[in-house]
């Protein structure tokens, strides 16, 4: 039993959140452990896990989505404009519904022109995602003059700081996004599709599987959940940028790698994303009670990537 | 010429075995070569000859026995330590640098081995002719390499094994892309390097043009040795007995009702620098060969076909409506199937499961209401490694647990599940044991019954002599000419019309 959990990826990973959890709990019990602490932990992870969830779905496919910042804050500065334009009296949840809307469809449009790129043009997906991220930060600078846009309705906290029978919405909304996404890959044609082309796309074409129409609907998933992501972002903060959050992009990636989706595609699993992302906000919570600087909590994150890395490397060696 | 039996062995193995998970590809093999001396190791693919190959050059590390350098046992060999000892493997895309001129890619190698920093120009040149000089050849050192033919381009790899110090030279599958005349000049350039002193493994199933430069003969099966004993004493016939078991009978298919219906009709087919005006007529219920030598236009014909490629020009119909040219789910659509010649990275998805790898392109099929029905998918996996007798433990197992022979069935299974009117097989037991091979021919003829259309690409030449109605022979792009099926050719006149 505890072999089988030492040699799943996502075994390791639940052990790591548990070691992570109980060092910070052990080191800081009464601040760690503290409700205040863990309601803002549950305020704080579900932007950038969100966007983790996107990069790992481009993962699987053996691609990497780069632009998943740049679409955020593109659907925010989109929606928040929307909304300082029309704000009227009242709370504005009429207002704030027909935002998500827009925000939703931008974000799905950088996904598909992402997809296009990738798929029609055969464009590397890293340097794809790469450019249009820019384009993307770029178009949201044009709309902003680069400031921040604020002036929105009262309804709009209600996404990033609002509770839903006692639980944070944005962590609501995370958990059914990952429920919904992991259950997808398992239980679709298309879940099942990304997966058996991220494990061997000639294999795939030479099956006459309709790869591009896979690799453009992964893009466009990417940019949605972006776009998800940005809107929680803007609650947030109250307001939308075009270079709101600009370190979770490699946070994102970095956790997807933890989560233990495999960089070259095939395989992962949303169980370990999730775990990852607990773990990532764990150490950056605990880390930041015992002010240890932001310096040294970067390192500590890249310490940790390359150590798991190289333990599932070991691993994986061990399997014949 | 009998080698110098005072000389030391340059080369032994002793007693070597490799085993990957459940599959022993190497079992306790012994071989010894000395310098100057030609050894051929013949056997099938799939029969361990490559893993040998590995184990030799300290790419893969033995699971048992021991690799002996000049009688030295080398504990854990690395191909630097390999290299070092003078061995120096050939492989058959030559593995070499094909935007570089001949002169760099004789002496990169070397240069690099000695630790020059810097590339010196004027010594790899000085170099490279030393080596073509040794092997008494002239090529111009200037020349892009990617611009040469095969034969050259397999002179350039022997030169830079040689510039490397070689002692030992493997050399895989080497006369696949000759033809007739290329061969007698390669066993001449041999017989040279043996008076030189250098060893030479030829590693090939095709090898009775290579018995006469050779001193000894080593057959593998299955991964073990099967057969060993001076060269003069095997002929063709008997190492394909060696190599396979049994007699191969060629025992051909059952004749074509003719007045049985054209069912793909290909005209004029062309793609620039591959093949060129390809026209054939494929009849419901007839297996029709297509034979020809490494990069004779056979493999981009087939995938062609199939819309891998897209042609330049040319028509292909299927009971007469056009095929979609360069688009292989429309060439799925109609009706056409293509199994891939390597399995491995172009056939199957080796981490997931069996029953995936059966229904992959047909997951919309199995699709109700937005939901994958799971239980229906396995069921019909399950139902197709039953009636291809696949011996799998489940159909959730990964497919990489499977043998070549079941895998290459995993994927018949997928194709047949989607009922095509036609099947293009490329290398249909390429990597297959002998039985499954029969049993595969025989899944062939049972399609081919029922009306399908079977396209087989192949350079297994007795395997189109016995399963095939027509055999269409491809040279240099072009289909030169047609040879009916069965007993009225023989395996070394078709070989012969392939390579002249």
């Amino acid at each position: 039993m505890i072999n089988r959990i030492l040699h799943s990826t996502e075994g390791r990973l639940a052990i790591i959140t548990l070691a992570v959890f109980t060092t910070m709990a052990i080191l800081v019990p009464d601040r760690f452990l503290s409700s205040a602490n863990l309601t803002s932990m549950a305020f704080q992870f579900p932007e950038f896990a969100i966007l983790a969830l996107a990069v790992a779905v481009a993962m699987l496919t053996g691609g990497i989505d780069l632009s998943v910042v740049g679409a955020a804050n593109l659907s925010a500065v989109v929606a928040a404009l929307f909304m300082n334009h029309f704000a009227g009296e009242g709370t504005g949840t009429g207002l704030l519904l027909a935002a998500i809307v827009l925000a939703l469809s931008v974000g799905l449009m950088a996904g598909l022109f992402n997809g296009v790129l990738v798929a029609n043009f055969g464009l590397p997906p890293i340097l794809a995602t790469l450019g249009t991220g820019l384009i993307y930060t770029g178009l949201a600078i044009a709309m902003t003059g680069g400031s921040a846009v604020m002036g929105m309705p009262p309804a709009v906290a209600w996404v990033g700081n609002g509770t839903l029978l006692g639980i944070p919405v944005p962590l609501v909304i995370f958990a059914i996004l990952a429920a919904v996404v992991g259950w997808a890959l398992k239980y679709t044609a298309f879940g099942l599709k990304t997966r058996m082309f991220g494990a061997n796309p000639l294999a795939a074409r030479y099956a006459a599987m309709d790869t591009e129409r896979v690799l453009i609907k992964v893009y466009a998933l990417c940019g949605t959940l972006s776009a998800i992501a940005g809107l929680i972002v803007m609650s947030r903060a109250n307001s939308a940028k075009a270079d709101y959050g600009s370190s979770y992009l490699l946070l994102a990636v970095l956790i997807a790698v933890l989560g233990g989706v495999n960089p070259y595609g095939g395989y992962g699993r949303i169980i370990g994303v999730v775990l990852a992302v607990l773990s990532m906000q764990f150490l950056s919570s605990g880390l930041n009670l015992l002010q240890v600087t932001n310096f040294a909590r970067e390192m500590i994150w890249g310490i940790l990537l390359i150590a798991v890395m190289l333990i599932n490397l070991v691993s994986f060696r061990r399997k014949p | 010429m009998p080698s110098d039996a005072q000389n030391a062995p340059l080369v032994t193995l002793e007693a070597v075995t490799k085993r990957y998970a459940a599959i022993t590809a190497l079992d306790s093999v012994n071989l010894t070569i000395r310098a100057g001396e030609a050894v051929c190791l013949a056997g099938e693919n799939g029969s361990g000859k490559s893993t040998l190959i590995k184990v030799l050059v300290g790419v893969e590390q033995p699971s048992g026995g021991r690799v002996l350098f000049d009688g030295v046992p080398q504990t854990r060999l690395t191909p630097t330590a390999a290299t070092a000892a003078g061995v120096q493997v050939i492989f058959q895309d030559f593995s070499l640098f094909p935007n570089l001129s001949v002169a760099e890619n004789i002496a990169m190698t070397a240069e690099r081995a000695t630790g020059t920093v810097m590339v010196r120009n004027a010594r790899a040149h000085a170099r490279a002719a030393e080596m073509l000089a040794r092997v008494g050849v002239e090529l111009d050192l200037d020349a892009r390499v990617e611009r040469l033919p095969v034969a050259h381009k397999q002179l350039v790899a022997i030169c830079r094994a040689l510039a490397a110090d070689a002692r030992l030279i493997i050399m895989d599958e080497p006369t696949t892309a000759l033809t007739e005349r290329e061969v007698a000049r390669l066993l001449d350039l041999i017989r040279t390097l043996k008076a030189d002193g250098v060893a030479v493994l030829f590693v090939s199933h095709k090898l009775a043009e290579v018995l006469e430069v050779c001193e000894t003969v080593v057959v593998l099966r299955n991964g073990e040795k099967v057969a060993e004993g001076p060269a003069s004493e095997f002929d063709s016939a008997s190492l394909t007995r060696a190599m396979t078991g049994r007699d191969v009978a060629t025992a051909p298919p059952a004749p074509l009702d003719p007045a049985s219906p054209a069912l793909l009709k290909v005209e004029g087919l062309g793609r620039a620098g591959a093949f060129e005006d390809v026209s054939l007529t494929l009849h419901s219920g007839e297996i029709l060969g297509v034979a020809g030598l490494l990069g004779s236009g056979r493999t981009s014909f087939a995938k062609a076909l199939f819309g891998l490629a897209c042609p330049d020009r040319g028509r292909v119909t299927l009971d007469g409506t056009d095929v979609p040219l360069g688009d292989p789910i429309a060439a799925a659509a109609s009706g056409i199937g293509y199994v891939p010649e390597d399995r491995l990275t172009e056939g199957l998805f080796l981490e997931q499961s069996i029953a995936h790898n059966i229904a992959v392109g047909r997951f919309d099929t199995h699709t109700q209401n937005g939901v994958l029905n799971l239980g229906n998918l396995w069921s019909e996996a399950a139902d197709w490694l039953k009636r291809l007798s696949v011996k799998a433990p489940d159909p959730t197992a990964p497919v990489r647990s499977l043998s070549g022979g079941n895998q290459q069935r995993v994927v018949l299974a997928r194709w047949m599940a989607r009922q095509p009117r036609v099947l293009i097989l490329n290398g249909p037991s390429v990597g297959v044991d002998v039985g499954s091979k029969a049993e595969i021919h025989g899944i062939m003829a049972d399609l081919a019954a029922g009306g399908l259309g079977i396209i087989v690409i192949s350079d297994d030449l007795p395997e189109l002599l016995s399963t095939c109605h027509r055999i269409l022979v491809m040279k240099e792009g072009r289909i030169t000419e047609e040879v009916t099926g069965g007993a009225k050719v023989s395996e070394a006149d078709l070989s012969h019309r392939l390579a002249s």
